[in-house]
């Protein structure tokens, strides 16, 4: 039983189809890739499974097939789904540790009561336990000494490790990552892909958009090809990279012998 | 330091024999009130709201209308408004809540007007116009809060103070930590499984009830609520208190409404162009400290605080 399971989602904006019928599925403990040309609507399927926007048609199932059709994106991260976002989006005014913070907020329930008892024991032991947890996050990914920073005095890998902790301070089962390599050097790169192997070993399950092929093909047990809203090949790293399909999408014209950089 | 503070400000009318002064420092403590509700919509939850004198005036009337008409004493009528206010804070966020930014300004301005609007109009209740004469003021046991201001300048010391205790409890708070997160960036603090319209709706009824609790203070006080007490310029101002203190900081909204209190009594001297000179000095504390005054010192607590705290 896979972890997430899309089935043929459609997404329209206006005249434009984003997303044609688009049917894949992310095993449990699996780093899955999502590859595809600027625009092919990577970035809007994970909106559609993370709840932001809602596709006109199709499934998407998590666990125990529980759907996940018509959640907001809140009910969608209890549920055990974290992310982060192409375009790097912390909390600019709050430190580095509070960003982490906010992440545990799913995993923690103190209300207004216990915010204003005056003899508030049981949420100063709770805020100790997320403080804990975030950060052990922050030592993980070598940002511990930052912690009371402000999060736009970070550097940009440094702001993408960022990301990356506030996501998985929610403890997720499935964790969604855009881009995550995006811009960084290539010691961060390596670094990044030596984490994201640990995390898979620790059990939690990996679904990421990537372009840069260095980063997606050794990693990915599973990598799926959008091209133009719809799903033009998925299969393994070495499937897919020899796949005529592919080359053409990633090249504009058919294969005639040349291999594109980096395929 | 903030004991210091407590003293002199406790001590302060037995030193100060002027009523003058105490009177308007009882006016900036309410100031400060509101100031510090708007700042948990404003400051915490960075919902721009515009109408919030909308739910001082309900406070006010609910007092008032409860001490005519059922004899209510002052302090039953302080949960009731605080209450009542904290209700429509919840009631008008209902459909406020579904937009954002510049288009929710404009949402709770129009329910300012409504409120102030109906309030003028339904005469039978509210006296229109001419407004509501004759409420109790406080009382405690056998004393009787009359017209000297010193009685009431304790109390809203002591209903400023218990505010911004419970103000700053909240923003430490795991609600305080997802309100300033929304503030940053909604989506993402959504993506996080943080519920944004329900905490927006705690916003609005918790800085709501503040209020409300702040317009049974004033109807008590005056003896008198009518409908002019409580028009935009005064959503306006409590406003700029909160941003010239510097938003999300509490004590900055004590400052910024004790300034913006202070300052124009000063001016008092320079007559008709008192508010001229109090309009030019908005503008160049704005450009000196676009933080306002005290914002970037709390940014700089908050980093600090965080741990030492735990």
């Amino acid at each position: 039983m896979p972890l997430l399971r899309l089935e043929r989602i459609t997404k329209r904006f206006g005249g434009l189809v984003a997303l044609s019928e688009v049917s894949f599925s992310v095993e449990r403990g699996s780093i899955v890739s999502l590859i595809g040309p600027n625009g092919a609507g990577k970035t809007t399927l994970f909106n559609c499974v993370t709840g932001v926007i809602r596709p006109e048609a199709g499934s998407i199932r998590f666990e125990e097939e529980e759907s996940l059709m018509g959640l907001t994106p809140h009910q969608v991260a209890e549920l055990g789904i974290a992310r982060t976002f192409q375009n790097i989006r912390l909390f600019a005014n709050m430190s580095v540790l509070e960003n982490v913070l906010a992440g545990t907020y799913v995993r923690t329930k103190s209300g207004l009561l216990e915010a204003l008892w005056p003899w508030g024991f049981a949420a100063h032991q709770e805020e100790r336990w997320a403080i804990d947890r975030s950060m052990r996050l922050l030592e993980q990914l070598q940002l511990a000494p930052f912690a009371d920073h402000l999060a736009t005095a970070l550097s940009y890998g440094q702001q993408r490790r960022l990301e990356l902790a506030r996501a998985l301070a929610s403890d997720p089962e499935l964790l969604l990552l855009d881009e995550p390599a995006a811009g960084l050097t290539y010691q961060e790169r390596q670094e990044l892909m030596a984490f994201l192997n640990r995390l898979k070993g620790q059990g939690l399950t990996v679904l990421l958009i990537e372009h840069d092929m260095r980063v997606v093909m050794p990693i990915s047990d599973w990598v799926v090809v959008l091209d133009d809203g719809a799903t033009i090949a998925q299969g393994s790293p070495k499937a897919v990279q020899e796949d005529p399909r592919v080359i053409e999408a990633y090249l504009g014209a058919k294969p005639d012998g040349v291999r594109p950089h980096g395929v | 330091m903030r004991t210091a503070i407590l003293v002199v400000l406790i001590s302060l009318p037995f030193i100060d024999r002027n009523p003058y002064h105490v009177e308007v420092l009882t006016t900036a403590g309410l100031y400060a009130l509101l100031a510090l509700g708007l700042n948990l919509i404003v400051g915490f939850a960075g919902l721009l709201h515009l109408g919030y004198a909308a739910f001082f005036a309900i406070g006010a009337y609910t007092y008032a209308l409860l001490n005519l008409r059922a004899g209510c004493p002052f302090w039953l009528g302080l949960p009731v408004s605080m209450a009542t206010a904290g209700v429509a804070g919840v009631l008008l966020g209902l459909p406020a809540v579904r937009v954002r930014g510049d288009y929710l300004a404009i949402v709770t301005l129009g329910f300012g007007e409504i409120v102030r609007i109906v309030v003028t109009n339904l005469e039978p209740w509210t006296g229109g116009p001419n407004g509501l004469l004759g409420i109790a003021h406080p009382s405690i046991g056998s004393f009787r809060f009359g017209v000297d201001s010193r009685p009431y300048y304790w109390l809203i010391l002591l209903l400023v103070e218990g505010t911004a205790w419970a103000c700053a409890r909240l923003r430490r708070s795991r609600i305080g930590l997802a309100w300033v997160a929304l503030r940053e960036d909604e989506l993402a603090a959504r993506c996080l499984g943080v519920d944004t319209t329900r905490l927006k709706l705690i916003a609005l009824g918790l800085g709501g009830g503040i209020a409300g609790v702040a317009g049974c203070f004033f109807a008590a006080k005056q003896g008198t609520v009518t409908p002019d007490s409580f028009d935009f310029i005064l959503s306006v101002m409590i406003l700029a208190m909160v941003i010239l203190g510097g938003l999300g900081s509490v004590r900055g909204a004590i400052l910024g409404a004790a300034v913006l209190t202070i300052v124009p009594e000063l001016l008092q001297g320079f007559s008709s162009y008192r508010m001229l000179l109090f309009g030019a000095l908005m503008v160049v504390l704005m450009q000196a400290r676009p933080q306002g005054l005290l914002g970037l010192a709390q940014i700089r607590r908050e980093l600090r605080g965080r741990r030492a705290a735990a």
